[in-house]
């Protein structure tokens, strides 16, 4: 499955092995890894717990991958997100795309992982010293997106 | 009958997870059906307000303000996402 929505860890390695096995047309494979940081607006964060929408989360990042497909010459590519309770130095997400030349994997892992920010339902909650809260949406992630659309 | 959702900060101040409602004949799309919430008042009333930042899909999909809704739909209301 090229979307997976789930509480464990993953490992990077195994899953690029995974995805570009017995394909020699594979020339580059572009990742990105997100990670839970220990600070956020400021104040220390302890851990946190992502919710998502089953079945509409699997469903938006499989056509952001479309999209991504449509628009570059891409083999495969893989999107791992974890739910639940996270803490800082765990890992989050995982986007590995394959492809032949190295342009179109770094450019479709980027706009997967900007869509991604901005169109699949996930939320976190955040636990502080101050208490417990929902993060807030940034508009950076709105502008990232926004830079795609103006290249079309 | 259409099916609610409400996820993250609204799932906890409006205190539900989901409800099955009567889609009444003059409710026919998003907006209106954000207003018939609304009117429930207290936390619906803030959490339904025009200004608020509210994002919703119609059968998993991001819908507009101005989507049709019909019975048997699958509406969520919920906040900007923010995972990644």
């Amino acid at each position: 499955m090229p979307v997976r929505v789930q509480t464990e860890d993953f490992d990077a390695g195994h899953e690029i092995a995974m995805l570009r096995r017995g394909n020699p047309a594979v020339g580059a494979i572009a990742s990105f890894i997100g990670v839970v940081r220990d600070v956020n607006d400021g104040n220390d964060v302890a851990e946190m717990t992502l919710e998502h929408y089953p079945g509409m989360t699997e469903k938006a990042i499989a056509e952001i991958i479309e999209q991504a497909k449509a628009r570059w010459k891409i083999f495969d590519s893989l999107v791992i997100h974890r739910i639940g309770c996270l803490k800082p130095l765990d890992q989050i997400v995982l986007v590995v795309v394959t492809g032949a030349h190295r342009g179109e994997a770094f450019a479709a892992c980027e706009f997967i992982m900007d869509y991604l920010k901005t169109r699949a339902p996930f939320w976190k909650k955040e636990q502080t010293p101050l208490g417990a809260r929902w993060v807030e949406s940034r508009e950076s992630d709105d502008r990232a997106v926004e830079r795609w659309r103006s290249k079309e | 009958m259409i099916t609610i959702l409400y996820f993250a900060r609204l799932r906890e101040s409006l205190g539900k997870t989901s409800e099955e409602i009567a889609l009444p004949p003059a409710v026919g799309d998003l907006d209106a059906l954000r207003a018939l919430l609304r009117q429930r008042g207290g936390a619906w009333a803030e959490e339904m307000a025009d200004g608020r930042q509210l994002r919703a899909a119609v059968n998993q999909d991001l819908a507009q303000a101005d989507a049709r809704i019909g019975d048997g739909d699958e509406i969520a209301f919920f906040p900007p996402v923010t995972g990644g």
